[in-house]
């Protein structure tokens, strides 16, 4: 079957001749027509319209974004937050770059209107240290948006007043997990926070309700306020409703991002036919679907099991190729769908060097809160970077699977799953090559690229 | 430490931004970064003086993030992506290629002052394998020749310098 086209929601202006990220230009395309319609609805709609579109969370996690606005506790009498989420550092993600360099005031908007809806006076970009470029070009358009009356007080005559701030990050992964990031806000370490009881919804920044969205998952809100949730919802699969970019890096012809309607995509139409399959003479060995902490597939492996279609359970049998890329299917066949970071690897690749190289990531990564992350990444790593520069044992698999089974659940943070799950997951898809590495050792040098 | 006025403004405007002075520990360590080129020691203090907190409160943050620095480095600061797609796609050999047109290593001021070259993680651009930033500039599919290109580049610009 043909990859369906491209529909671009979320990237329609990304890298388009002409395009550029003013607000003129932005106000050109119809620009915040959305958010000066908004807000002459009630906020309670716009909440209502963001849970009828079925919105996920487009961060990783995959939560419900509606539900997610809907746990914050407006009770108390304290001030909500509202925090975008731009520390994007999972490795293989690469979309909120494009979004917030070449279409600012798309985030803005979108950030606005979550802002009118949830009553938040007060809303921080968090952005990585490391695009201090991307940092200039939103507080530029915000001052623009300021200007115009699109932010700050009074918005548009309405009496709501809402100012955003651009925060930098200073490069640390940690800082992309929500209560990390609330720490790093707060002027701390990122040590992330124990839930309960500090669900950011009640318990956030400043100990006020806090909601923190990733920058995608706020542009969609723009779209969603724009067409109504049911509208929404009919772009995708039930479940998995919208649009989803797609960042492909790795072992491809033609790696990029490419946004399709969620669902409709299949693993195999992305990577063979949209970005044009192995490069020449290979052939792909393994794919990370959804950034690196998600499990690793090996082509040539086969899911069986029966999935709900409509009301009916009907028999799957998919190989890597055939599963469709949504949140869904890809957590059926224990993996997930993440932050939407594709990572495929070809046959020159050794997977013990790979996953030398992401516990290299991981093990820097580690925030150091809990022993069994901190030194259980520390050790996958000396592990895997012995065998690659020193001496591999054959006993060194069953080893680095008894260190990376004993960190998941005893965390604070979701690090402890996302750091040993790569570790478990080429175990358990290569563990003939982690056992035969000894041998294979050095006998691909040629083609293959050092890793670690 | 002598901050330039521009500086200290923007230090006193960026306080202004957040409920609780504490929360402006990074964007202070930035400012400061930015000015001087690297974190000095009587910058802990003082930055734990401006925000009434104690200097323990700064030093721990200082040491936590990885892009604050506490020693001077070279002119211009090459960091390269390490992290898997980059490698994929030779990564390691962009970073020797670097080392060896500056005669240098990881971490170290090249002899003639000119750059420090090291390895960070993931840059977010995978798609643009592999990547180097210098100073604020994003470089994208930096093989060994583009980076000797980046290099005869940074050359050319200090000779201007001088």
């Amino acid at each position: 079957m043909p990859a369906p086209t491209q529909r671009r929601l979320i990237f329609e202006h990304i890298d388009e001749p002409g395009y550029t990220n003013d607000l003129a230009c932005y106000q050109k395309h119809g620009g915040y027509a959305v958010l000066r319609q908004a807000v002459t609805r009630k906020p309670e709609e716009l909440i209502d319209e963001v849970k009828k579109s079925g919105l996920r969370g487009r961060g990783g996690a995959g939560f419900p974004c509606g539900v997610k606005w809907g746990l914050v506790d407006r009770k108390s009498g304290k001030p909500i937050y509202l925090i975008v989420n731009a520390d994007e550092s999972e490795p293989g993600t690469f979309k909120d770059r494009y979004i917030m360099h070449q279409d600012p005031h798309q985030l803005i908007e979108g950030t606005m209107i979550s802002c009118f809806a949830n009553n938040v006076k007060q809303a921080y970009i968090y952005i990585r240290g490391e695009m201090p470029h991307g940092a200039r070009i939103l507080e530029k358009a915000i001052a623009e948006a300021r200007a115009a009356n699109f932010v700050g007080p009074n918005i548009l005559g309405t009496g709501y007043s809402c100012e955003i701030y651009v925060h930098r990050g200073a490069g640390a992964y940690i800082c992309g997990e929500e209560t990390g990031l609330i720490e790093s806000l707060e002027g701390k370490r990122a040590n992330p926070r124990i839930k309960p009881p500090y669900f950011p919804a009640v318990l956030g920044l400043y100990q006020c309700p806090t909601i923190v969205n990733n920058v995608e998952t706020l542009c969609h809100v723009k779209h969603i306020a724009a067409m109504g949730g049911e509208a929404y919802a009919k772009i995708g699969t039930p479940g998995n409703t919208g649009t989803r970019i797609f960042c492909v890096s790795g072992h491809v012809q033609r790696p990029g991002y490419y946004e399709f309607e969620a669902g409709r995509i299949t693993m195999g139409q992305l990577i063979n036919e949209v970005c044009g399959g192995p490069l020449p003479g290979r052939t792909f060995k393994a794919v990370i679907p959804g950034g690196s902490s998600a499990k690793i597939l090996r082509f040539g492996e086969r899911f069986k099991g029966k999935r709900k279609v409509g009301a009916e359970m009907v028999d799957y049998d998919w190989g890597v190729e055939d599963v469709p890329m949504d949140f869904d299917s890809l957590a059926m066949i224990g993996t997930m769908g993440g932050s939407g970071g594709v990572i495929v690897m070809d046959d020159t690749v050794n997977m013990v060097e790979a996953l030398a190289n992401i516990n290299a990531f991981y093990s820097h990564e580690s925030c150091g809160q809990c022993t069994p992350c901190r030194e259980g990444s520390l050790w996958m790593k000396r592990i895997t970077t012995r065998m690659v520069h020193g001496q591999a044992r054959t006993e060194d698999a069953a080893l680095l699977k008894g260190v990376a089974d004993q960190i998941p659940g005893r965390t604070i943070c979701a690090f402890g799953e996302a750091c040993s799950w790569p570790t478990q997951s080429f175990l358990a898809k290569f563990g003939d090559e982690f056992k035969g590495y000894a041998e294979a050792k050095g006998k691909n040098a040629e083609r293959a690229n050092i890793l670690i | 430490m002598n901050l330039k006025p521009a500086t200290l403004a923007q230090i006193d405007e960026v306080i202004t931004h957040y409920p609780v002075k504490r929360s402006a520990t990074l964007p202070l360590l930035h400012l400061i970064q930015e000015d001087v080129g690297y974190i000095p020691e009587e910058a802990i203090p003082w930055i734990a003086a401006k925000l009434e907190l104690q200097p323990i409160n700064v030093y721990e943050v200082v040491t936590f993030y990885p892009m604050f620095r506490r020693k001077p480095i070279g002119r211009r600061h090459i960091k390269v992506c390490r992290t898997l797609s980059c490698a994929l796609l030779g990564g390691y050999k962009t970073c020797s290629a670097l080392e060896k047109e500056f005669n240098t290593h990881l971490g170290e001021v090249s002899p003639d002052g000119e750059v420090t070259i090291d390895f960070v993680e993931c840059l977010a651009s995978c798609g643009t394998a592999p990547v180097v930033m210098i100073d604020d500039e994003l470089h994208e599919k930096v093989d060994p020749a583009k980076a000797k290109q980046l290099a005869d580049q940074i050359r050319a610009d200090a000779k201007r310098r001088i």
